[in-house]
């Protein structure tokens, strides 16, 4: 088990209600991390209903869902960016 | 190179005027503006991801320095409320040719829209809605 940090932006902020928690998890990679969470309430279920629409970063470095979390220390999960 | 993430206005003259008198032969400005479609936007919020966004902007910054042999590089990008008009973004490129400047900065723009953690929100009347990413800009990284 590792302690990992887990932020959330955008509608993925709004759907859970807060802008990160605190997990200890065994996850493999940021979907697995993503199946616990939604165990914690149905807050989580809506906001990772549809995981095409979801985007991830391992310790602020863009990765895809299903990449490994390895010994990661924060983990964010958001919509598609929408800048410039 | 000049990375910044502003909390407030900045004045895209000013900045101009201080790049341009760094030299470079070519020099390509863009700016973004905050757009007011239906005549009912009163704002538009942006996020980000404060731990990341600027490593995001000074990486791609490296990237278009190193492929397009340009001299310099600006990247300013606004987060926190905006009103219609204001100024949301700018980049800059120098180089010693045009078609370099123009490309540095026509990659850096695709690199801002879909891979740099900022998202917007537009504040009408009748709500707030998240802007959608739209797939035209996701297909332009292909081109690189």
């Amino acid at each position: 088990m590792a302690q990992v940090d887990v932020l959330y932006f955008a509608w993925v902020r709004e759907r859970i209600g807060h802008g990160s928690d605190r997990v200890d998890t065994s996850a493999a990679t940021v979907s697995a991390l993503m199946d616990e969470l939604v165990a914690k309430g149905p807050e989580y279920a809506a906001a990772f209903e549809d995981r095409a629409a979801l985007r991830a970063a391992v310790d602020q470095t863009l990765v895809d869902l299903d990449a490994p979390l390895g010994g990661a220390r924060e983990v964010a999960i958001f919509p598609p960016m929408t800048g410039g | 190179m000049l990375v910044r993430v502003s909390q407030t206005a900045f004045d895209p003259s000013a900045e101009l005027a201080a790049f341009d008198a760094l030299g470079g032969g070519a020099v390509v400005t863009f700016n973004g503006v905050v757009r007011d479609d239906t005549g009912d936007l009163q704002a538009m919020e942006i996020e980000h991801y404060p731990a990341m966004t600027e490593g995001a902007l000074r990486d791609f910054a490296t990237q278009a320095q190193a492929r397009f042999h340009l001299t310099n590089v600006l990247v300013i990008h606004r987060v926190g409320t905006l009103r219609p008009g204001e100024v949301i973004m700018m980049v800059a490129t120098a180089a010693k040719h045009r078609k370099q400047a123009f490309q540095g900065a026509d990659f850096l723009m695709d690199y801002l829209k879909s891979r740099a953690p900022f998202w917007k929100k537009e504040v009408t009347a009748s709500g707030a809605d998240w802007v959608a990413a739209r797939d035209v800009d996701e297909d332009a990284l292909k081109g690189w």
